[in-house]
């Protein structure tokens, strides 16, 4: 036991792991007020999409133009059972028909949907954040990968999926709110999740979360499953040659995938406090694949880098330059592109860590990465964003 | 005659694209233990039997039976867990891999999703790799990316991964094409060793290396058996002397 899980944690990777660990939950928590710790704990949501697609895209070669679609449903699975708790009676006495949500109300409907009732039940929604959008992929995994729709034509369907759903959720206002989408969330059995305290608890819970997923994905990464994703990338026929049903694997890293955004999009509801089809849609599927790509699409631990530094500029940029910040977002990914393929961590992969080998081998040899750490910030030969890179740990290989 | 004296029992194989029929009503039957090379000149169709027999094309009409099972039916993975091994033409490996990655992802364990997942690297593995790769000469390179082999290496490696998958009917395509003299003579040998005691159906293009393994040859022509049998007798047929050096 100790062996193998040696092997899945090896030491530096066991360091970056750490060093990550220690930013999110000692650094920030102490230098942040409340507002920009919540700030990150809403970014941090989309990094749980970004390391589904370091799975499915880096490793699988599997580009989902659509992860929109699951991050919506478990953030709307969490906002329906939030809102029904908002709706109480005594809260909706002035409506109409009192007990429902006020969307409800307003669109002349006198009952509760019978696909709302369930949602009354804790269990019964903690359960559909994971179940919902992970059923939902395996039936577009099934469909697709059994048939051996691939590359281009399976991202283009994943982005008309994500555009039907918005255009769903948006029709029928009813039943989903429409276009606001599901507002004005309070509390959690009882709990006002709208005051500071329990927003620094949320964003601890999110942490414990996204760790989870990342171990989960270090072990999916370390594993036979995700030697066989690579090997599938580049040589998917060849696989099956050497006796794999490569479509069971797609769908089952599809479904990950789909489970992580999930996860991402319920405590996306939680910390942010309401849920709306502008997350479900195209333009936010994609942005999440830009997150990766910054990140650098073949690093777990990139992935959350890039959801991090990009969601940043973004809010710092968006505030200045309103507009601009699309143009922006679309540069920033051309070049990332054309020049960094493998992201931020390939960065810290040729020129950060070649340089602090350089200067420390002849040192000791029993901890070379834990000073290599403390010195790797002053940087002079690198721009400002290869800075923040150096942040990436010895595990944020670009390679496997 | 009965079929299941036979390992590979090939009858009215059909497969036409587009109307035309790129391997046409063929019939060919290999028995257990034999080495059969298929040769032929370009565009015979050679390459598309052996993606028929492994499943990679889907034929028309007709029917393949492999110890009785019929593979016409089945799915590429299904035809390998029966115990048919190809090797591609043009090196097939997984070169962000190591060799050693290579060759464990080919071991026939773990072959399901939770399978895999579950997977342990575990003594016998790390031996049956070990041995396979000494015997395809890539023991000093495990830990090599196979991206980085020269082409010879890469070509015994796919061997190797072949190998280790231990199939009853080994299907080989040009195994020593784009070798240099050095490498072609280590193949030769490496498949004099590993095609004993198994089925083997070799496209080759070389006549001495097909001499020297053949028990029986096939020399197909425009999708059709143009003759069979030993090497002597097929060199000595007319028609096959027309076929070749005719135009």
């Amino acid at each position: 036991m100790m062996h193998s899980l040696k092997q899945i944690f090896p030491r530096h990777d066991l360091i970056a792991f750490a060093i990550l660990a220690a930013i999110l939950a000692i650094v920030f928590p102490l230098t942040m007020d409340i507002f920009r710790l919540n700030l990150v704990g809403k970014y941090l949501t989309y990094a749980f999409v970004a390391l589904g697609l370091v799975l499915c895209w880096g490793y699988g070669g599997i580009l989902s133009l659509g992860q929109g679609i699951f991050f919506g449903l478990g953030g709307y699975c969490m906002a329906m059972f939030l809102k029904l708790e908002a709706s109480s009676p005594e809260n909706t006495a002035i409506q109409s028909t009192p007990g429902i949500p006020d969307f409800m109300d307003w669109n002349q409907l006198t009952e509760l949907p019978w696909f709302w009732e369930p949602f009354h039940s804790l269990p019964f929604t903690l359960f559909a954040v994971i179940a919902v959008p992970t059923v939902f992929a395996f039936f577009i995994g099934v469909a697709m990968f059994k048939r051996r729709v691939g590359g281009v034509y399976f991202a283009i369907i994943t982005q008309a999926i994500a555009a039907i759903l918005t255009i769903l959720i948006i029709g029928q206002q009813g039943f989903t709110g429409g276009v606001n989408g599901i507002t004005d969330l309070r509390t959690f059995l009882g709990w006002d999740i709208r005051t500071d305290s329990a927003k620094y608890l949320l964003y601890f819970v999110n942490l414990v979360l996204l760790f989870i997923c990342l171990v989960i994905a270090q072990c999916v990464r370390k594993n036979k499953l995700g030697r066989i994703l690579v090997a599938m990338r580049v040589r998917e026929e060849r696989v099956r040659f050497s006796g794999y049903d490569v479509s069971n694997f797609k769908i089952f890293v599809f479904c990950l995938g789909a489970l992580f955004s999930a996860l991402g999009g319920a405590m996306f509801t939680l910390q942010v406090g309401f849920m709306s089809p502008t997350f479900v849609g195209i333009v936010p599927s994609i942005e999440m694949v830009i997150l990766c790509a910054v990140g650098g699409r073949l690093s777990i631990l990139g992935a959350i880098y890039g959801a991090l530094l990009v969601n940043f500029a973004k809010t710092s940029f968006s505030e200045t330059f309103p507009e601009l910040w699309l143009f922006a977002m679309g540069a920033l990914f051309i070049s990332v592109v054309l020049f960094f393929p493998n992201g931020l961590a390939s960065l810290y992969q040729e020129y950060v860590l070649p340089w602090i080998k350089a200067r420390f081998k002849p040192r000791v040899k029993t901890k070379p990465e834990a000073k290599v750490e403390s010195k790797a910030k002053p940087q002079p030969e690198l721009s400002e964003a290869t800075d923040d890179s150096a942040n990436l740990p010895a595990g944020a290989r670009y390679e496997n | 005659m009965k079929t299941n004296d036979f390992v590979l029992a090939v009858e009215g194989l059909t497969v036409s694209f587009d109307g035309f029929k790129a391997v046409n009503d063929l019939s060919l039957y290999v028995d257990e233990g034999e080495i059969r090379v298929i040769i032929g000149p370009n565009g015979a169709g050679k390459t598309t039997v052996l993606d028929l027999i492994c499943g990679r094309t889907k034929s028309t009409s007709g029917s393949i039976k492999f110890r009785d099972k019929e593979l016409t039916k089945m799915s590429e993975h299904q035809i390998v867990h029966a115990g048919v091994g190809r090797k591609f033409q043009n090196p097939s490996i997984y070169e962000d891999l190591t060799v050693f990655e290579n060759l464990e992802l080919s071991y026939p364990k773990g072959r399901s999703v939770f399978g895999a997942l579950f997977f342990r690297r575990d003594q016998a593995v790390i031996n049956q790799v070990k041995a396979i790769a000494e015997s395809i000469f890539l023991a000093d390179l495990l830990d090599k990316p196979a991206g980085l082999l020269s082409h010879g290496q890469k070509q015994w490696l796919e061997i190797g991964m072949l190998l280790i998958q231990e199939p009853d009917l080994l299907m080989l395509d040009e195994p020593v094409a784009g070798m240099s003299v050095a490498e072609r003579k280590k193949t030769a040998e490496l498949l004099k060793r590993i095609t004993k005691g198994r089925s083997v159906v070799v496209i080759e293009h070389d006549m001495q290396f097909a001499e020297e393994i053949a028990d029986r040859v096939t020399v197909l022509h425009q999708g059709q058996v143009l003759s069979e049998g030993s090497m002597e007798r097929v060199q000595n047929d007319p028609k096959v002397i027309e076929v070749y050096l005719g135009h």
